[in-house]
């Protein structure tokens, strides 16, 4: 239609359910019965449409398919749009989970209601376009334009510091991504265009590959966040509502991993292999360190959003194993760490519109009033400390053998996150809904509604499935990740002759 | 014997100088004789008249590089889109200043007469092909823009604002003079093509690096760049706000021109003398724009500091010095113009019952009571703070892939860092306007800053979605420099 592919109507489809919820008038009820409705049927056709998308896609082929190219800032940054195996996943998981977060808000958010899924709705458009672009400029405009949804989704709706998250989050991703617009120039003038198809074919210089490596990783790390970046991540997930979270868990988070893959391993190879080091540091100081701080929490959002840094511990260290398994590994844990962070923030969601607080020591003994939400939970939190055969522990397997290849020491750090992990998340779940149900205001608290029933039930279906059955996920990345390692050794076999026959050529 | 070919200029490139001039004079006249009944009339006559010359000047055919009056004046691409600019500027101001002036009690059918007249100058300005043309432009404008600087004269704010600028500006003005009399010492023309065949990097001397670096403080003045921008938080605070709102738009325009035709058309083979002054006004007129606008209360001062901010990432594609820093530029005003223009269209909504308010708290809660007004003045935040996909990031995107090029990295650097500081404040604008408790309604919205802040909004908003008409024209505007 109009020239427009698919992908534009990924695009298009949740701007237009903002501009429609934009004008909806009346009185104030219908409006916010309308709007909800209205944002929960767009993000509904959003992923019935990617679904369409994922249908025409051949996960056989590591290439870039649904191709759409149309003229825009010069001529060679191009509005360019398509999906290959790391990006495909992603961005279905992103129109997955939308509805669910539109369910997690159906009753929670009172006030404003209109401006809140029109921002939720926008910000969806940015996320799809962050996986969906083609071109670096186009890539790096919706990797920032979802600063503006989220910074007003935490200020508005947030809790209490919501200003002082909402500011901090905003300036720290800010920061770290303008460096990466330099960065992108840098490319734009070397090889005279940002098409990233282009780009992953074009051999940069090695003392340019330093500079643009820790130009894009400034900015990835922040997003990651990697330590000791991380600190506006735990600020925002606590102020931020529960759809807020979810999306930042879920989704945000993944940005970082995916300008990874998408950039830094592939386009600068001979940079990733000289900074692996640096990053299996971060990443094992990651993974112990904010275990340790996430078991010294009260506050339950804060604690899974420790948890959340630990895990992507995972996958930075994973991702600069530069093997195979490592990378897989990585990218699965993503996926599953989008599902299961998601759905953790979304049962936290539940039991905080009971009890508003997020308080561990308001809570006890919740199995004997909700036992459906100790079941849900209970999947959850297994996944969460990666238990065979939930989907959690797939991707640290993965993740940690990637490690075992590359380099052992850092493997044998890493699984101490593992054991900590364990530790933090049965101790959440004891102290939640294990123990007396003593406090009397938790005496009437009421198990899962059908709303949430509907919310919660694929999300636990999903966590076990993909565990017990990760095949489809890893055989959509398998091709992709299979030309990026070839990419990767020929690049750095490459400069390994060159550097070997320097001394000769003396 | 001269032919009378010769003798008469060829007049079609100033044909809309002529035509403002003409009507203006028949303005003049009629306000004259009407009194002050002719306010209206005179409003929609320079209305009028600046959109007429906007036509003349848009319907100018590509490509087009004229020189008359013995080349003083040039008529290219570069002059067309600035001229463009500046028409634009000003048409807005008289929009803008109208439902102002007539609550203010000060509605005189000078203003827009005055408007005109600084247009005009601020036209020889950008068209101006030697020194004494880009004198005798900047004079006429100035001398216009002193007096309605003070033109609220029974308020002691707007009078003060007047004489500051007209001090500071006319001590400007002759570090210009004085600085142009030294060039002209020692290239013996105050011609620009004249300049660049008489100069190149062995024999520019002490005297042309004096003579521009007095050039380079008077220009730097004008358009309100560190360390000559004292004026401009004073002068913005003090001038009526439709005043203020035209110094910050078509007077921009006008000095960032003439800066560029100096440097880059008289200049270009002296690079290596200019660029570094270049680059420490952008650095340091991004610093302070940023770091001093975080303390702000006042609305007005707080566009100040940001326009000199915007000054400093502009002036990155100067110091760039190549066509795609040119390019930078010019598509930097364009969209530093719309962003301007719709922030004051908002700033002098802001009434009740004939009060006017200008803090930063008075925009508290503003997106509960003006739910569009705020979402017009976020998304212009948004963008002043450089967030794609607003205009405004495309602006810098622009200027900094400039510098790259160049290999400007320190610049660039200090460029983006700054601009995070510079999100910081206008961050807190969007946070008071969403995240605060609203205050009482202000009064509807004058058709005049409607239209003004509509033509903005889509300029802000949608340049991502068809950003290939105007970067056309800056591309064209670049390349006729070079």
């Amino acid at each position: 239609m109009f020239g427009l592919g698919i992908l534009s109507g990924l695009l298009i489809v949740p701007l237009c359910g903002a501009a429609f919820i934009l004008t909806l008038n009346g009185d104030e009820a219908s409006v916010k019965r309308n709007a909800r409705w209205a944002a929960l049927a767009t993000t509904i056709i959003t992923f019935l449409l990617s679904l369409v998308a994922w249908g025409r896609y051949d996960a056989a082929s590591p290439s870039f398919q649904l191709v759409e190219n149309h003229a825009w800032l010069a001529e060679n940054i191009r509005f360019k749009l398509g999906l290959d195996g790391f990006s495909m996943p992603l961005m279905l998981l992103t129109t997955f989970l939308m509805p669910f977060c539109i369910g997690a808000s159906w009753h929670s958010i009172e006030h404003r209601v209109k401006e809140y899924f029109v921002a939720f709705l926008v910000l969806e458009t940015t996320m799809i376009g962050v996986f969906c672009a083609l071109d670096l400029v186009l890539f790096y405009l919706f990797f920032e334009a979802g600063l503006i949804p989220m910074f007003l989704i935490i200020g508005i709706w947030g809790g209490k510091r919501r200003i002082y998250a909402s500011f901090k989050f905003f300036l720290y991703t800010l920061l770290g991504s303008v460096l990466m617009l330099l960065a992108i120039m840098a490319m734009y003038w070397h090889a005279g265009t940002t098409d990233i198809p282009t780009l992953l074919q074009t051999r940069f210089p090695a003392q340019m590959q330093t500079w643009l490596w820790l130009a894009f990783f400034a900015s990835f790390a922040v997003k990651m966040p990697m330590w000791p970046v991380h600190t506006w991540l735990p600020d925002a997930h606590v102020e931020a509502p529960t759809a807020g979270s979810v999306i930042l868990a879920g989704i945000l988070l993944k940005m970082g991993g995916y300008g990874f893959i998408r950039i830094s391993l592939p386009m600068l190879p001979i940079a990733s292999q000289e900074f692996a080091p640096l990053v299996f540091a971060l990443s094992v100081i990651a993974i112990i360190f904010t275990s340790l701080t996430a078991m010294m929490q009260t506050d339950i959002k804060k604690l899974i959003a420790y948890s959340s840094v630990a895990h992507m511990g995972f996958v930075t260290l994973g991702l600069f194993t530069l093997n195979e398994q490592g990378i897989q590994g990585a990218l699965f844990l993503m996926i599953s760490h989008g599902i299961v962070s998601g759905a953790l923030f979304l049962g936290v969601g539940v039991v905080y519109d009971r009890m508003h607080t997020r308080e561990i020591a308001a809570y006890g003994g919740l199995v004997k009033r909700m036992p459906l939400y100790a079941v849900a939970m209970m999947v959850f939190t297994m996944a969460n400390v990666g238990l065979p055969g939930t989907s959690g522990f797939v991707g640290e397997f993965l993740a940690m053998m990637g490690a075992f290849k590359a380099n052992p020491t850092v493997a044998f750090f890493s699984v101490f996150g593992i054991i900590l992990s364990a530790g933090y998340a049965l101790w959440l779940y004891a102290r939640v809904i294990y123990g007396k149900l003593e406090k009397p205001n938790l005496q009437g608290i009421l198990d899962l509604d059908n709303r949430e029933k509907l919310i919660l039930a694929p999300l636990v279906f999903l966590t076990i499935y993909y565990g017990v059955h990760p095949a489809p996920i890893l055989d959509t990345f398998a091709p992709s990740t299979e030309a990026l390692m070839t990419g990767i050794r020929s690049a750095l076999s490459t400069t390994q002759t060159a550097a070997n026959a320097l001394p000769l050529a003396r | 014997m001269p032919t009378v070919h010769s003798v008469l200029p060829t007049l079609a490139p100033l044909l809309p100088e002529i035509i403002l001039s003409a009507g203006v004079m028949v303005l003049i006249l009629y306000g004259a004789f009407r009194g002050e009944k002719s306010v209206e009339g005179v409003n929609v006559g320079a209305l009028l008249l600046l959109l007429l010359a906007f036509f003349v000047v848009v319907s100018q055919a590509p490509g087009v590089k004229v020189t008359t009056l013995s080349g003083s004046f040039i008529q290219d691409g570069f002059s067309k889109v600035m001229k463009a600019l500046v028409l634009l500027g000003s048409a807005a101001t008289i929009l803008l200043s109208r439902d102002y002036f007539q609550r203010a009690g000060i509605d005189r059918f000078e203003f827009p007469i005055l408007v005109v007249l600084s247009t005009i100058g601020m036209m020889v300005m950008v068209s101006a092909n030697d020194l004494i043309a880009l004198y005798l432009g900047l004079e006429l404008q100035s001398l216009a823009l002193y007096v309605i600087a003070s033109f609220h004269r029974d308020d002691l704010r707007s009078t003060e604002a007047g004489l500051k600028y007209f001090v500071l500006g006319a001590l400007s003005s002759g570090m210009l003079l004085y600085g142009s009399s030294l060039i002209y010492g020692f290239t013996g023309t105050v011609s620009f093509p004249g300049i660049v065949s008489a100069l190149n990097e062995s024999n520019a001397g002490f005297g042309i690096v004096l003579g521009i670096v007095f050039v380079a403080a008077a220009v730097a003045f004008k358009m309100s760049a560190v360390p000559f921008h004292m004026w401009t938080p004073d002068v913005y605070e003090g001038a009526p706000t439709p005043v203020t709102a035209f110094f910050a738009s078509a007077p921009k325009m006008a000095a960032v021109a003439m800066t560029v035709r100096i440097f880059i058309g008289a200049l270009p083979d002296v690079t290596a003398i200019w660029q570094q002054i270049v680059v420490f006004i952008s650095i340091a007129s991004m610093a302070l724009g940023s770091f001093a606008a975080i303390g702000q209360r006042s609305i007005k001062r707080l566009m100040a500091y940001s326009s000199i901010g915007n000054i400093g990432y502009a002036l990155i594609g100067l110091a760039a010095g190549t066509e795609q820093g040119i390019f930078g530029v010019v598509i930097y005003m364009i969209i530093y113009l719309a962003m301007t223009l719709g922030a004051f269209a908002i700033i002098l909504s802001l009434r009740r019952r004939n009060e006017m308010f200008d803090t930063i708290e008075d925009l508290s809660g503003l997106s509960r009571t003006h739910p569009w007004l705020a979402f017009l003045l976020a998304m212009i935040m948004f963008s002043l703070a450089g967030i794609p996909p607003l205009a405004g990031f495309f602006g810098k995107f622009y200027v900094f892939a400039a510098a790259i090029e160049a290999k400007l990295f320190t610049l660039a650097v200090i460029g983006v860092v700054t601009s995070v500081v510079g999100a910081y404040y206008y961050l807190r604008i969007v946070k008071i306007m969403y995240f605060d408790e609203p205050k009482a309604p202000y009064e509807a919205m004058a058709p005049g800053l409607r239209i003004v802040l509509a033509l903005s909004s889509v300029v802000v908003i949608l340049f991502f979605v068809l950003p290939a008409p105007l970067r056309g024209a800056a591309e064209a505007a670049a390349r006729s420099l070079f």
